[in-house]
């Protein structure tokens, strides 16, 4: 029994300073936790239905996890891995962002063309904004003022000003717009639109577009080439942009939008994570179901990790 | 009784909920746009479904009824999808629906329709198709077929005004035949149906088995007018006795009349394909990769049933209209046509890569799912079919093959 319990604690609490990436298995119902030094799965933990966005709050205390079938989001104690409770969030959660106060979430419905912003604190909905359909990618600027909902369908950003929780601008990308991330301080705004097969690069100020990028594997038909996830590096002078069933990634320079390198990774790579000091880039590659690690630095896939079946969304746990 | 009345009432209620619900997203969205969009320079896209009901054959099963609004339901959503873009940007569509009855006019119904709405989705047989586009009322119109998979209509007796979003039995028959060269499937035994579609699928089949230098090593005429349902385990090994060996069976059966009960019941155990079976589609409820178990869904929530075909191909040709209403911000018939046959234009399909239309002959070039009825096989091109221009063209009437003059004029 005792022996039992130690094994328990074991495998239940992380050894301190043990830097971790988390993965939601969207048709497992399950997150893997992958340490950072070993590059191995060290936990794997049931959640709800079709999980996708997943994030951590300000001090890492929480998980908030996107359970899309569920039509709810789950906060998990991640030292446990118990799911503490659940957050009212609209029907079919898919992605979301936490707002920069650490307690408002964006959340994009994706069945139901509404954005629905959640009080984690008081555990309500506090507004619910008409969106396009199909609404996916989910960002807020550096200052709070400004949360971005892309919705695939109707191929638009869709500007809302956090204070009155009001859009204020409707701007139009290319097809299939999936996931938008603030820039430069805020003032540029960058969405990747998968079908388009492009990344629209707005100034903030005007929500007018000032840049454009396109994408060209060798050997692989434009068509192919799906723009999806992406993330900078700390100085945001480059990007990592996820190419899904082109299996690559792209490394853009981000101050002059062209394209510098293709790497090549696992199937169908959606969404990304660094480590801590950023010398590591893992990314989630739904068909193969593993995340393929980068090395930053060198440009090159270092290691394959075997995951759950179609992992999704991905998380820095330090 | 009163139970049974209630439970009705309830599923009544839901649906129209539901219904409701979609529009009610677009008509929220609508006016969101209106309060916050600076850009509302207003244009207006009427837009008419006319329907032409055929006489249905009798088949030997009732397992699976043609839903009465086959195609419209399909239409319906894509109005919703281009309302809620449409009241971001200004943008207003309108949709009136008609079914033309067995003895009734469709012609008048098509004129009637292009006096208000110059464009036009029609869901009929290809002569009518070809009537409808023949009028000189139509000849400012985009027509789009949603419903003939006709070679004809994409070769020799192409109209300039007609669109087809449904793809030609050319293009599912060469998906199946690139599935069935890839797993060296290379002997062919065919059963065909009697009526005009049955026919019209089996030779594009022989065609496109030509194509990929498949071998189509016996055929028979499906004859018998017994009752399936009790006799195919004792006539389908007989009929299908003296075919000489054969690697996959192919059925032609597009009326849906006997083909569910030929699997298994074959001389010898080999895999059946084509109207049955193994299924090159242009759409089907077991699709879900590439967000399609959103669009699955958002039907089902409109309609109460699982997408078809002929409503993938009416909601593709509303979607058509609306990407191209949005991006070149007109509701002008020939700048729109300019646009969807220029580079620009691309429709997100949830089959995984942009549709745009074949320049030579006005068809929404797509993949195509091979599906059973539970899942999606693999999906056409398959790999390793290649085309300088995109693999898409590996499916149906490329280029050089095609004699449609009337888009190059």
């Amino acid at each position: 029994m005792r022996l039992m319990t130690a094994c328990l604690a074991l495998s239940l609490a992380a050894p301190v300073g043990a830097e971790e990436i988390w993965v939601s298995n969207e048709k497992d119902d399950t997150i893997s936790v992958i340490d950072v030094e070993t590059l191995e799965v060290v936990r794997t933990l049931p959640v709800g239905e079709r999980p996708r966005g997943i994030t951590f709050s300000k001090d890492f205390s929480r998980l908030y996890i996107c359970a899309s079938d569920s039509d709810t989001v789950q906060v998990m104690d991640p030292e446990t891995g118990e799911i503490l409770h659940e957050l009212p969030s609209g029907e079919d959660p898919e992605q979301f962002v936490l707002h920069p106060n650490d307690r408002h979430l964006y959340i994009a419905n994706e069945d139901d063309a509404v954005t629905t912003v959640v009080d984690t604190e008081s555990r309500s909905v506090i507004a619910q904004i008409n969106v396009g359909i199909e609404p996916e990618g989910m960002a807020v600027s550096p200052d709070g003022k400004i949360a971005i909902t892309t919705s695939e369908t109707t191929n638009m950003a869709h500007w809302i000003d956090t204070e009155t929780q009001k859009l204020f601008a409707n701007t139009l990308v290319d097809s299939r717009p999936r996931h938008a991330e603030f820039v430069k301080d805020g003032t540029e705004l960058w969405v990747s639109s998968e079908i388009g097969g492009t990344i629209t690069i707005f100034d903030v100020e005007t929500q007018t577009e000032k840049g454009k990028i396109d994408f060209e594997v060798q050997g692989v038909h434009p068509d192919r080439v799906q723009p999806v996830g992406f993330e900078f590096t700390g100085d945001e002078k480059t990007a990592f942009v996820a190419l899904g069933p082109s299996n690559h990634v792209a490394v853009v320079n981000a101050d002059t939008f062209e394209v510098e390198d293709y790497i090549l990774v696992g199937r169908r790579v959606w969404h990304m994570a660094f480590n801590g000091d950023k010398s590591l880039l893992f990314t989630t590659n739904g068909v193969s179901g593993d995340v393929t690690v980068i090395d930053v630095a060198d440009r090159e896939a270092v290691k394959t990790i075997k995951v759950g079946r179609f992992p999704w969304g991905a998380a820095l746990r330090p | 009784m009163a139970a049974v009345a209630r439970a009705d009432n309830v599923t009544a209620l839901e649906g129209l909920t539901s219904k409701m619900h979609v529009l009610r997203c677009a008509i929220a969205a609508a006016v969101a746009a209106l309060i916050s969009s600076p850009l509302a320079a207003e244009i207006a896209v009427p837009m008419a479904y006319i329907k032409q009901e055929v006489e249905a054959p009798p088949v030997l099963s009732n397992l699976d009824p043609i839903p009465e609004t086959l195609g419209a339901d399909g239409a319906q959503l894509g109005l919703a999808d281009n309302l809620t873009t449409g009241g971001f940007l200004g943008h207003k569509y309108e949709l009136s629906t008609t079914t033309v009855p067995l003895d009734g006019d469709f012609l008048r119904a098509v004129r009637a329709a292009l006096e208000t709405a110059p464009f036009v989705i029609l869901d009929a047989p290809t002569e009518a198709l070809l009537s409808a586009a023949d009028l000189p009322e139509a000849q400012g119109a985009l027509l789009f077929n949603v419903s003939s998979g006709d070679r004809t209509l994409r070769d020799a007796e192409c109209r300039a005004n007609l669109f087809h979003t449904v793809p030609s039995d050319a293009m599912r028959a060469d998906a199946l035949m690139q599935a069935l060269l890839r797993k060296r499937f290379s002997n062919l035994a065919m059963i065909t149906g009697p009526y005009p579609p049955d026919l019209s699928f089996a030779e594009a089949l022989r065609r496109s088995a030509t194509k990929f230098g498949l071998n189509i090593v016996g055929e028979k005429e499906w004859v018998f007018d017994a009752d399936m349902r009790r006799n195919a385990s004792q006539e389908v090994p007989l009929f299908t006795q003296d075919f000489p060996d054969y690697d996959v069976l192919l059925v032609a059966d597009e009326t849906d009349d006997f083909g569910r009960y030929i699997a298994y019941n074959t001389w010898l155990s080999r895999p059946v394909a084509g109207s049955e079976g193994l299924i090159p589609a242009t759409w089907s409820r077991v699709v879900e990769q590439w967000g399609a178990a959103q669009l699955q869904s958002r039907f089902n929530e409109l309609a109460d049933r699982d997408m078809r075909s002929r409503d993938y191909a009416a909601w593709a040709a509303v979607r058509v209209l609306g990407e191209a209403v949005t991006r070149a911000n007109t509701s002008d018939p020939a700048a729109l046509r300019e646009f969807i046959l220029s580079d620009e234009f691309e429709l997100a399909g949830f089959k995984g890569r942009p549709l745009s239309f074949r320049t030579w002959n006005g068809q929404l070039r797509q993949p195509i799912p091979l599906v059973t009825a539970r899942a999606v096989v693999t999906q056409a091109p398959i790999e390793g079919f290649l085309h300088q221009r995109t693999e898409l063209d590996t499916l149906g009437l490329d280029e050089p093959e095609s004699q449609c003059n009337a888009f190059s004029e």
